[in-house]
C-alpha cells in the first residue's frame, strides 16, 4: 500500500538534492550551513522512523542551532532574467497555466478518488492519507507537464526549488516545530492551566458575560496556542458546556460552531500560526515578517465582535 | 501555573523578534521542565512530536515546480492577463479570489488554493499588475502592502469557508468532543450555523479591501508620486 512513507521518501530525496546543490554553491558564503540544514531535513524525512525519539530531538536541536546561531544564507542559482521571462511568457502563452493548475486539480480529484482504487480488494493508497498522497502526485504530474510543454529540466526545477526554500529559510521549519511545541505544551498541562486561569479571572454570572468570555477566550487562547483545535476542548469544557449550555440552556451546535470560528479570528492574529501568517510573508519576500498579520487584524477583531453578538442573539433562541 | 512560563517565553520571544526556531525550542524546554519532565525527556518528547508531524512540511514539495514555472515566466503571464482587463483593480481581483476561495472551500475543495500554489505565483502578481495598470508605477512599500493583502485574502477565505463543509477536520473535532461530553449534534447543524459568520467575514473583508483600494489610489495620486516610488 502506498502511504505517507512514500511521500516522505520523495520529500527526503528532494531535500537531499537541495542540500547537495547548496554545498556546491560557491556564491553563498554560508553554503555549508544551508547544506547542513536541508541535509538534516532530508535525514528526518528519510530515516526519521529509525532515529528514535531522542535521536529525532537531537536532529531538531541541531537544525535550530544551525538556523538560530550560525544563520542560513540565500543561494542564488543562475536563473532567467525578468526580460527573458517576459519574452518566454509571451511565447508560451496560457499553456504555462496548465502545469500550475494541475497541482490543485490533481490534488482535489485524488483526494476524492484515491481511496476507491483497489486491486483484488486491497486499497492501493492509504485511505487515511489521500490528500497528502494526492498533493505529491499533483506535484509529479505538474513537473512532467512542465517538462513536456515548457521544456523545463528537472535540475532547473531543483535549483529553483532551492532558491525558494532558501527564501523561506527558518520559516520552512517553523510550522512543524510549532506542531511539536503543541504536543509538549499538552504534555506539560498548559491547556488546563489556561482554562483554570480564564474560569477564575472572569465573572460569568450573566448570559452575555458567559458568551463574551467564551468567544473572546477562544480567540485569545487560539492566538497563544496557534491552533483553534487546541483551544476548543479546553474553552468548551471550561465555559461553553457548563455555563452557556447547562446553566443558561443554550443550543450546543450554535455555541460550538460560532465558538470555533471565534478561535479562527485568533488564528489570523498570531505568529504562532506560522504556516498561515509567517510563511506567506517569507514566500512573498515581505520585509516585515508580521505584514500579513497586520493586514488581517482589523478583519479578525470585527468578525470576533460580530460573532459574540451573533452567538448571544442566536444561542438562547434555537 | 508553572507550565505557563513556556507561553510567556513564546510571547516575549516573538515580540522581541528573536529567531522563532530558538523561541519555540526554548519554550518547549521551559514548559517541559516546569511540567515535571527532565531535559532528556523534553528533547525526546519534542523529537517524537516533530517526527510525527513531518506531514506538515510535505507542502514544500510543490516549490520546485512552482519555481520552474516562474523561471518560464508564470508570474509575468499572470500579469499580462490582468493588464488586458480594464475593470481589474486590487479590490476586484482580491475580492473575487476571496469569494471563489470561500465558496470552493465551503463545498470541500480545500486544496484549490494555497499560499505557495496560488498566491505567490498568480494572485499577488495579478493584484500588483492591476494596481500598476490603473495607478501607474508602484513603489516598494505599496507593493509589499498589496502582497500582504493577497495572502490575507487567502487566509480569510479559507478559515471562514471551511466550516460550512460537513466533512472538514474542525467539524469532526467539534462533533466528537461534544459526543464525549454526552451532547449529540449532527455535522450538518454545525455547518449551517457556520454560515452567518461566513457571510459576515466576507462582507467585512470585502469592505476592507475596498478601503485599501481607495487608500492606494490616494497615496499614488500625483503629489505623492515620488514618495510612493521611493
Amino acid at each position: 500500500m502506498i502511504g505517507l512513507s512514500a511521500v516522505y521518501t520523495l520529500a527526503g530525496a528532494v531535500f537531499a538534492a537541495i542540500a547537495v546543490l547548496s554545498a556546491r554553491d560557491h556564491g553563498n558564503p554560508k553554503r555549508w550551513a544551508n547544506a547542513g540544514f536541508w541535509g538534516l531535513f532530508a535525514v528526518s524525512f528519510l530515516f526519521g522512523d529509525r532515529l528514535g525519539d531522542f535521536g529525532n530531538g537531537i536532529l531538531v536541536l541541531a537544525m535550530v542551532v544551525l538556523a538560530g546561531t550560525v544563520g542560513l544564507g540565500i543561494g542564488r542559482p543562475a536563473t532567467t532574467a525578468p526580460e527573458e521571462r517576459r519574452v518566454l511568457a509571451q511565447r508560451l502563452g496560457n499553456k504555462i497555466f496548465v502545469p500550475a493548475l494541475a497541482i490543485p486539480v490533481v490534488t482535489v480529484i485524488g483526494s476524492f478518488t484515491l481511496k476507491n482504487i483497489a486491486i483484488e480488494g486491497r486499497s492501493v493508497f492509504d485511505p487515511a492519507q489521500t490528500t497528502l498522497i494526492s498533493l505529491a502526485l499533483g506535484t509529479l504530474v505538474a513537473m512532467s507537464l512542465a517538462r513536456l510543454l515548457l521544456r523545463q529540466k528537472v535540475s532547473a526545477a531543483l535549483q529553483e526549488g532551492r532558491k525558494l526554500m532558501d527564501l523561506l529559510g527558518w520559516a520552512a521549519l517553523l510550522p512543524q516545530m510549532l506542531a511539536a511545541l503543541g504536543a509538549v505544551f499538552a504534555l506539560a498541562g498548559v491547556g488546563e492551566a489556561v482554562g483554570t486561569l480564564a474560569a477564575e479571572a472572569i465573572p460569568m454570572d450573566s448570559r452575555f458575560a458567559a458568551v463574551a468570555a467564551y468567544t473572546v477566550g477562544m480567540a485569545l487562547f487560539t492566538a497563544v496556542m496557534g491552533n483553534a483545535f487546541a483551544a476548543f476542548p479546553v474553552m468548551t469544557a471550561g465555559i461553553g458546556l457548563p455555563l452557556i449550555v447547562m446553566k443558561f440552556g443554550g443550543n450546543p451546535a450554535i455555541m460550538a460552531a460560532i465558538g470555533m470560528l471565534s478561535g479562527f479570528c485568533g488564528t489570523l492574529t498570531t505568529p504562532m500560526a506560522a504556516n498561515f501568517n509567517l510563511v506567506p510573508a517569507a514566500l512573498l519576500g515581505l520585509e516585515d515578517r508580521y505584514a500579513v498579520i497586520k493586514a488581517q487584524i482589523p478583519t479578525a477583531i470585527a468578525v470576533l465582535l460580530v460573532n459574540t453578538v451573533l452567538m448571544y442573539a442566536l444561542v438562547f433562541r434555537f | 501555573m508553572l507550565p505557563l512560563l513556556g507561553v510567556a517565553v513564546v510571547v516575549l520571544g516573538f515580540a522581541a523578534r528573536i529567531n522563532p526556531l530558538l523561541v519555540v525550542m526554548s519554550a518547549a524546554i521551559v514548559s517541559g521542565l516546569a511540567g515535571g519532565l527532565d531535559l532528556t525527556g523534553v528533547v525526546s518528547a519534542f523529537g517524537k512530536a516533530f517526527n510525527e508531524n513531518r506531514y506538515v512540511s510535505v507542502t514544500w514539495l510543490v516549490l520546485p515546480v512552482i519555481g520552474a514555472l516562474e523561471r518560464a515566466g508564470l508570474q509575468e503571464r499572470a500579469r499580462d492577463l490582468i493588464v488586458g482587463i480594464r475593470a481589474a483593480s486590487v479590490f476586484s481581483i482580491l475580492c473575487s479570489y476571496l469569494l471563489i476561495r470561500q465558496v470552493a472551500v465551503a463545498v470541500g475543495l480545500t486544496s484549490l488554493g494555497g499560499q505557495a500554489t496560488m498566491v505567490r505565483p498568480l494572485i499577488a502578481p495579478m493584484a500588483e499588475a492591476a494596481a500598476e495598470a490603473k495607478l501607474g508605477p508602484i513603489g516598494g512599500p505599496l507593493r509589499q502592502r498589496i502582497r500582504a493583502e493577497a495572502a490575507a485574502a487567502e487566509n480569510v477565505g479559507l478559515f471562514f469557508g471551511e466550516d460550512i463543509f460537513v466533512a472538514i477536520g474542525s467539524i469532526l473535532l467539534i462533533k466528537s468532543f461534544l459526543e464525549q461530553n454526552g451532547v449529540l449534534v449532527e455535522p450538518l447543524q454545525l455547518s449551517v450555523w457556520a454560515i452567518p459568520t461566513a457571510i459576515v467575514a466576507f462582507a467585512v473583508h470585502a469592505t476592507r479591501l475596498f478601503l485599501v483600494e481607495r487608500r492606494l489610489s490616494r497615496s499614488i495620486g500625483a503629489p505623492v508620486h515620488e514618495k510612493a516610488r521611493a
